[in-house]
């Protein structure tokens, strides 16, 4: 007998199921917000106070917190619909409804997740206000006309997210599925103006153009334009789909792990492969995204540069290479045993590639991690002549670093074309041709990755920057661009010897897609705190110097406790809101019980090898 | 022991073995440090725990001889073995923990940063030294004179003083030192020396002298193109 709801779980229905209207009305509390920002700035010489602390946990860690886990979230919210309108693309073209139901449940989660990101940007500017006035009131002297074009953007998002979310069956044939999915482009345009704006906010500070002269407009446009700005949207909007994805891939996992019928399995099995496709996808052009950041960084102010990559912060680029590796792993692992698992009988056919290429990922893996300064002991540092080894310290600069990382994207993208042509037979007459000529690609792209990975230490570090790593990157998108259509040309006409079955896979890959949320989420916390604190003891670099009590970088240690922390909670939030989204379905399963799509929870998509035939059949 | 078993433990032995005895052996090698192992260790078995637990036949046939071991009946001779692991694992964790946590008269491990950020001021600075094979010479001339006891004549960091100095001085001809950085960096580092380090660089562990006391700007700059030159390195730039 089902009880009436309580009114907190009512409560938590409504904010679930009108995730727009909270969010619309966060957005209502920003714009009336706004002016008191704006007031602040007049105020000028009259607010003494420069801060005010937080009892307890401490104003600047209580910003960090809610700061991160905004962050977050909104890389989250910003990341899922980009994919999400993809996906439905792919069903709207291809006829194939699985797309189009995957694309809602993607919505979902992100509807979902919209107002809790909007309720953290509210807390936390009400706390910047309270904590730092005299830095808001510079802040918003500068931006304030960006302000007033956030406050619009994100009006125009929560509704453009209401009718995107609440129009999805009302909108699902003709000419009314192309509103919906311009509305879905509309969604992402919006979104990702919300994400830029606050950036130049966020770079300004790190790295400020002020100038003295002119309009409220013109002040606040070159503040936006600053030399970080745009390395930092695309470094964000990449990392966002990432992040995205790898949260899609582990909330499939969970779901795949708790799923009590096949049909369940079938589906979050595919799902799960799904959200760790597009991590990958994004993952593999994101340290491509990164080195120009840091490249931006380094020649704006050597000393910022220098900080980061070879001063106190310079630790957390050994964490972050070692979180990648997991990551990089977890992504490689979940690839090879989809292919143990999905295709029965490929075990001992794909075994020696596989093993291949594990070694060469843990082979970069140790050149990636090797810092150039290392842990010794003053006995093990005697016996190396200092903290750096005479044949090992190689490895710890950027020339062995890019070289490694482009292989390992290599890997990755093999490991993925592996996969794809798993089970298949090539039919084509030219397709001894095609594979001599992709094999012969992939060999000589490797080969002149390491060769000018390694010239790299012998040339100055300009030509290294400018050209060779250049090069590396280069090679490796053309290895993508040439091996990617020659094998959708290959597979078009490939017999299919094995037919992939879905829901097969063992526990462990729900883990490793949970594994690799989990991964993601620590580096944003990591680079985060990188980024931030490179700053140092500023609050606009060499602008505003923060005279605070907490003008002072955290032991790295303790700061590692406060990411961990961010990420755990985050996790929370995240687990709360999934429950909170999927409360609706488990109803629907009590009241009617296991309802079957009927969309072909089985039915495999094409860039998972899946076969024609058994589309048809579903 | 089982067969699956055997191979991954002979393979984990024979990488700590090839780090430890044959990598210190290489020529121009040194001896690692335990991190650095136990890094490579760590690389070795999560090779190991991937590729074995791929598959279910991969993964059942790998932990099938630990899970005999702690768990299977009739196990025989091995019975012994098994009572002795559960009272020597515990003791081993129990050994590490007091290893780790209990006052020793060892030096603590190093983790100083080599290349501390410089001072604002110095951070835009160019070079207004003329590159002129004269000034380059000449510059070379200094560097003979103050450098080389410690950063060597070949600018490899073996000079005859540097032996008394721990850490040693830095190997110019290293292509991961100075190439690495750009001239107004070496400019602050010469000009302040060791105790012009900043807090962020702590401990402080630099000889290197304050030379703005004994030497003059332009000479500063003069050994910095010396310096390049001799070590067949270039300074970091952007154009």
């Amino acid at each position: 007998m089902m009880q009436r709801p309580g009114i907190i779980e009512r409560l938590i229905r409504f904010i679930t199921e009108s995730p727009a209207a909270v969010a619309a009305f966060v957005a209502t509390l920003g714009v009336l917000a706004a002016p008191v920002v704006g007031l602040a700035a007049d105020s000028g010489g009259a607010s003494a106070v420069a801060y005010r602390d937080v009892p307890g946990i401490g104003s600047r860690n209580l910003v960090w917190i809610v700061a991160q886990l905004h962050l977050l979230l909104a890389g989250f919210v910003l990341g899922v619909p980009i994919f999400a309108w993809l996906c439905e693309i792919v069903g709207w073209k291809s006829g194939e409804k699985r797309y189009d139901k995957l694309a809602k449940e993607f919505t979902k989660l992100l509807s979902s997740a919209y107002s809790t990101t909007a309720l953290f940007g509210g807390i936390l500017l009400f706390i910047l206000i309270g904590a730092y006035p005299k830095l808001m009131a510079y802040l918003s002297d500068i931006f304030f006309p960006s302000f007033m074009v956030y406050c619009a953007l994100f009006l125009l998002e929560t509704a453009t997210l209401y009718m995107y979310w609440y129009g999805w069956d009302a909108m699902s044939e003709g000419r009314s599925k192309v509103f919906h999915l311009v509305l879905g482009f509309l969604l992402n345009v919006f979104a990702f103006f919300i994400m830029i704006i606050p950036n130049s906010w966020a770079t300004f500070q790190a790295s400020p153009v002020v100038i003295a002269e002119g309009s409220d407009m013109a002040r606040a446009w070159a503040a936006t334009w600053n030399p970080t700005w745009w390395p930092v949207n695309i470094h964000r909007l990449i990392a966002n789909v990432v992040l995205g994805g790898y949260i899609c891939g582990a909330y499939a996992g969970i779901r795949y792990l708790s799923a009590r019928t096949p049909e369940e399995r079938e589906h979050y099995d595919w799902m799960g492969y799904v959200g760790n496709f597009i991590g990958v996808f994004g993952l593999l052009p994101l340290p491509f995204a990164g080195y120009w950041l840091m490249r931006e960084i380094y020649q704006y102010n050597q000393q910022m540069g220098i900080t980061l990559m070879g001063g106190f912060l310079s630790w957390l680029f050994i964490l972050q290479a070692m979180l990648i590796g997991v990551l990089f792993i977890g992504s490689n692992y979940y690839f090879w045993m989809g292919i143990t698992h999905r295709i029965p009988g490929s075990e001992l056919r794909y075994r020696k590639p596989i093993l291949a290429m594990l070694i060469i990922l843990l082979l970069c893996l140790g050149v990636w991690m090797t810092p150039h300064s290392l842990v010794a002991s003053l006995e093990e540092a005697r016996k190396m002549g200092g903290t750096h080894h005479p044949l090992l310290g190689v490895f710890g600069v950027m020339s062995a670093k890019m070289t490694v990382s482009n292989l390992m994207i290599l890997v990755t993208f093999m490991s993925f074309i592996m996969y794809w042509r798993a089970g298949k037979e090539d039919t084509a007459t030219w397709a001894k041709l095609a594979n001599a000529v992709m094999g012969a690609v992939l060999i000589i792209a490797g080969i002149v990755v390491v060769v000018l990975g390694v010239w790299g230490y012998f040339v100055p570090a300009i030509v290294r920057i400018n050209y060779f790593s250049t090069s590396q990157v280069l090679l490796v998108i053309f290895v993508m661009v040439t091996i990617t259509p020659l094998t959708a040309l290959l597979l078009k006409s490939a017999k299919t010897t094995t037919e992939m079955v879905w829901g097969k896979m063992p526990p462990r890959a729900g883990y490793s897609l949970v594994l690799n949320a989990i991964m993601v989420i620590l580096l944003m916390t990591l680079m985060g705190y990188a980024r931030s604190s490179s700053r140092v003891h500023w609050h606009v670099y060499g602008v505003m110097r923060d005279s605070s009590q907490y003008a002072f970088s955290p032991a790295l240690g303790y700061a590692a406790a406060l990411m961990a922390a961010n990420t755990f909670m985050f996790c929370l939030i995240v687990a709360f809101i999934f429950w909170v989204a999927t409360m609706g379905d488990k109803a629907k399963h009590t009241h009617g019980g296991n309802e079957k799509s009927g969309e072909g929870h089985g039915a495999l998509p094409a860039m998972a090898g899946g076969s024609q035939t058994l589309d048809k059949q579903i | 022991m089982g067969g699956s078993l055997a191979k991954p433990v002979l393979l984990i032995l024979a990488m700590y073995a090839f780090l430890k005895f044959v990598v210190p052996n290489l020529p121009g090698s040194a001896p690692l440090p335990s991190s650095l192992i136990f890094l490579y260790l760590m690389l070795t078995t999560t090779g190991i725990v991937v590729f074995k637990t791929l598959s279910r036949e991969s993964k059942d046939a790998f932990f099938a001889p630990i899970l005999n071991f702690l768990t299977g009946e009739n196990i025989g001779a091995m019975s012994a073995a098994r009572y002795g692991f559960l009272i020597l694992f515990p003791l081993l964790v129990g050994w590490q923990t007091y290893g780790s946590t209990a006052t020793s008269d060892a030096p603590p491990a190093e983790n100083r940063t080599i290349h501390p950020a410089p001072p604002g001021e110095y951070t835009g600075l160019s070079n207004p030294v003329s590159k002129t094979p004269e000034n380059i010479m000449q510059g070379k001339g200094f560097y003979a004179a103050f450098c080389s006891p410690c950063h060597g004549g070949k600018f490899d960091g073996k000079g005859p003083a540097a032996r008394g100095f721990n850490p040693p001085p830095a190997n110019f001809s290293d292509p991961t030192t100075i190439a690495m950085l750009q001239e107004s960096y070496l400019f602050w580092r010469i000009k302040k020396g060791g105790v012009g380090l900043p807090i962020e660089g702590m401990p402080w562990k630099s000889a290197m002298p304050r030379w703005e006391v004994e030497l003059p700007d332009e000479w500063i700059w003069k050994i910095i193109m010396g310096e390049y030159d001799g070590a067949h390195q270039s300074p970091r730039t952007w154009e």
